[in-house]
């Protein structure tokens, strides 16, 4: 297999001018993963700085409430910065500081991996520059004043559709232009190789402590494992652990937006096709020329025409099942969540409450089921109120 | 070796780009055959693609206005077709790889063939992801433009010893766009490149005025202009075949007294 594929799936499809920094950031990760000193430093900040580990809780209501299987939450709202984007964050503006860069860049969509990158880039000293699409610095009004609080600067993209994958673009134009002392934080397990197995190992704490986590509480491994996918970092830190556990279903959500038989969804495995995109070969909503598709969510964070390419090679091979969930759905599984556990959620890990309150009935209560709950919700809640009706402005 | 060496046989070559259907497919003819009268060596023909991540803010927008009029791939053909009709000047693609896995690859460059494109550049396929369609293309005798970026150091002899048609040097770090200085030492990149390599080396990013050329073609074999010529057309629209035969004239001219 060729450098940093999954099948057929990952690649280094970048421009040549960033061909030698990826290669030196390669060869830099792979000696710090190995390194003891830079993974006691990571463990020393993931739990003395952002919380970790983080809880496996017990959803005792929302199963006794839906009769089936118990149901876990893996708790990465209660992560500093409220998701579990800081996992990836810290470990990525750690590296960068090994290899000597003085300055991060990265892109956002909700706004939650820019707060984490900008957070970590405060607390070690870094320059950070953060490119938003306009469309969502306006729904995300507050996260962008939390990235200037945190004194990082940020872009608001006006190319393209000016969202999320616009960012992507902006902040590779920005670092091709400036490469030497930056470094380009990719939030999502996405991106030329090393990014998405850097970012899912990074992430990989989720799986590692949940499935520990499991096996005292339960004492046995649970019948499925669910995420919210978009580029499917929270997904594939919650997975990864478990995909040698041949019986654990692992199930990606993906958003359906408004459904997918509309053309407003962001459901990539369920309508796209295989392209390379964004450094990457993997599977991307695209027209019938392979131009990209504009997307839509109701959530800003999987409102992404493309998937991760280690995703695509778990549906590829049948390891994963992803399944499209409507933003009225999310929505119903945010209030849901609020009602039963008094737990207000990020829209995004509501895609996944959804799907688990639609499996869980049809198992018994002998089984378990982990959702990773990847944010909290605060950011949503003015969004959720005009979805519902309510005249509500931050 | 292909066609495109005649691009390099008449001075220092100058090399011209424009958006195929920026305003229309049709409009691209006309600017493309000004070009060609007005002594253009080789002409660039960018495929339209909805994520253009290696283009400054002028091309990008020439890329939407493209896309608005639907320009489709079959229509970048047709343009080649017609360009064909009239002159032998060579001719290769600026295309993202999408574009072209989506199209099928063996399609896309048996189509090349049939229809008379000399090469391809494609920004987003460097040296290691080559074989993604490297022997699509060979069978066919389509060449695959490699480039050679400021930050390519060690990286220049491998890329310039696998050099077909041309070897493209991005003069600048960033992406594409006219700019006022251009500081990379392009001497010492070319001239490492030509331990290596027979095939020419055209230098293309940023270049926009004819003391810009003049000097670049004194040190390579040729320069390449895209953003320039597509302000051209951005500014004049339908207008711009006049405009675009004037600025060509004057960049060949520099270009040629660059190399004497």
């Amino acid at each position: 297999m060729k450098t940093g594929r999954f099948g057929p799936f990952g690649g280094q499809y970048i421009p040549e001018t960033l061909m030698n920094e990826i290669q030196r950031l390669d060869k830099a990760y792979a000696y710090y993963k190995k390194d003891p000193e830079f993974q006691a430093q990571l463990k020393d900040l993931l739990d003395n700085y952002a919380n970790r580990p983080s809880l496996l809780y017990y959803a005792g209501k929302m199963t006794e409430n839906l009769g089936g299987a118990k149901i876990y939450l893996k708790r990465e709202d209660l992560n500093h910065t409220g998701a579990h984007k800081i996992n990836n964050a810290l470990g990525q503006c750690l590296l960068a500081k090994k290899m000597g860069k003085t300055r991060v860049i990265a892109e956002t969509g909700a706004g939650q991996h820019g707060v984490a990158t900008a957070t970590a880039a405060a607390f070690m000293g870094l320059e950070c520059e953060v490119f938003m699409g306009e469309v969502d610095t306006i729904r995300q009004a507050l996260n962008v004043y939390r990235m200037e609080l945190l004194g990082a600067k940020v872009h608001a993209v006006t190319s393209g559709t000016r969202v999320l994958k616009d960012a992507v673009n902006e902040a590779m134009r920005e670092w091709v232009g400036r490469v030497e002392d930056t470094h380009y934080v990719i939030g999502s397990t996405m991106g030329p190789h090393p990014f998405p197995m850097m970012v899912r190992d990074f992430q990989a704490v989720i799986s590692k402590e949940a499935r520990q986590q499991i096996l005292e509480k339960e004492g046995k491994l649970p019948s499925v494992v669910m995420a919210c996918v978009g580029g499917g970092s929270n997904a594939m830190g919650m997975f990864y652990h478990f995909i040698e556990d041949a019986n654990v279903r692992l199930i990606g959500c993906e958003a359906a937006g408004r459904g997918i038989d509309t053309p407003q969804h962001a459901a990539t495995i369920a309508k796209g096709t295989v392209g390379i995109f964004h450094g990457m070969k993997s599977i991307f909503c695209q027209d019938d020329q392979g131009q990209i598709d504009e997307v839509y969510s109701i959530s800003a964070g999987l409102d992404y025409p493309g998937i991760g390419p280690e995703h695509a090679y778990l549906h590829d091979i049948g390891r994963a099942e992803y399944i499209p969930v409507k933003d009225n759905e999310a929505v119903e599984a945010f209030e849901y969540l609020a009602r039963t556990e008094g737990i207000i959620c990020a829209i995004e890990s509501a895609h996944a409450v959804y799907q688990a309150m639609q499996i869980a009935p049809r198992l018994s209560r002998e089984e378990s089921i982990i959702i990773c709950l990847s944010g909290r919700g605060d950011k949503d809640v003015a969004a959720i109120a005009r979805y519902k009706g309510r005249d509500l402005h931050e | 070796m292909s066609k495109i060496g005649n691009a390099f046989n008449n001075g220092k070559a100058f090399i011209g780009f424009l958006t195929a259907g920026d305003p229309s497919i049709e409009k691209s003819y006309e600017f493309i055959m000004s070009m060609v009268q007005a002594g253009a060596d080789l002409v660039e023909i960018g495929i339209p693609f909805s994520d253009p991540i290696a283009e400054g803010v002028v091309i990008q927008e020439a890329n939407i206005r493209a896309l608005s009029v639907h320009t489709r791939l079959e229509d970048v053909f047709r343009l080649v077709t017609m360009v064909r009709k009239e002159s032998q000047v060579p001719l290769v693609f600026l295309t993202y790889v999408n574009p072209i896995y989506n199209y099928g690859k063996d399609t896309f460059f048996a189509k090349c063939k049939e229809t008379g494109v000399d090469g391809v550049i494609i920004p987003d396929m460097p040296f290691e992801e080559r074989d993604e369609c490297a022997a699509e293309a060979k069978m066919q005798g389509i060449d695959i433009i490699s480039m050679i970026a400021p930050t390519s150091k060690d990286r220049i002899r491998e890329i310039a010893r696998m050099g077909e048609g041309f070897l493209y040097i991005v003069s600048s770090m960033g992406v594409t766009g006219t700019r006022s200085e251009i500081k990379t030492n392009l001497k010492d990149i070319i001239d490492v490149a030509r331990t290596e390599t027979q095939v020419p080396c055209a230098v293309g990013f940023g270049i926009n005025t004819p003391e810009q050329a003049e000097k670049i073609a004194a040190v390579s074999d040729g320069v390449i202009v895209g953003s320039a010529i597509v302000k051209i057309i951005a500014k004049y629209g339908n207008d711009a075949a006049a405009p675009i035969y004037e600025y060509v004239s004057a960049m060949k001219g520099a270009a040629i007294k660059g190399g004497a």
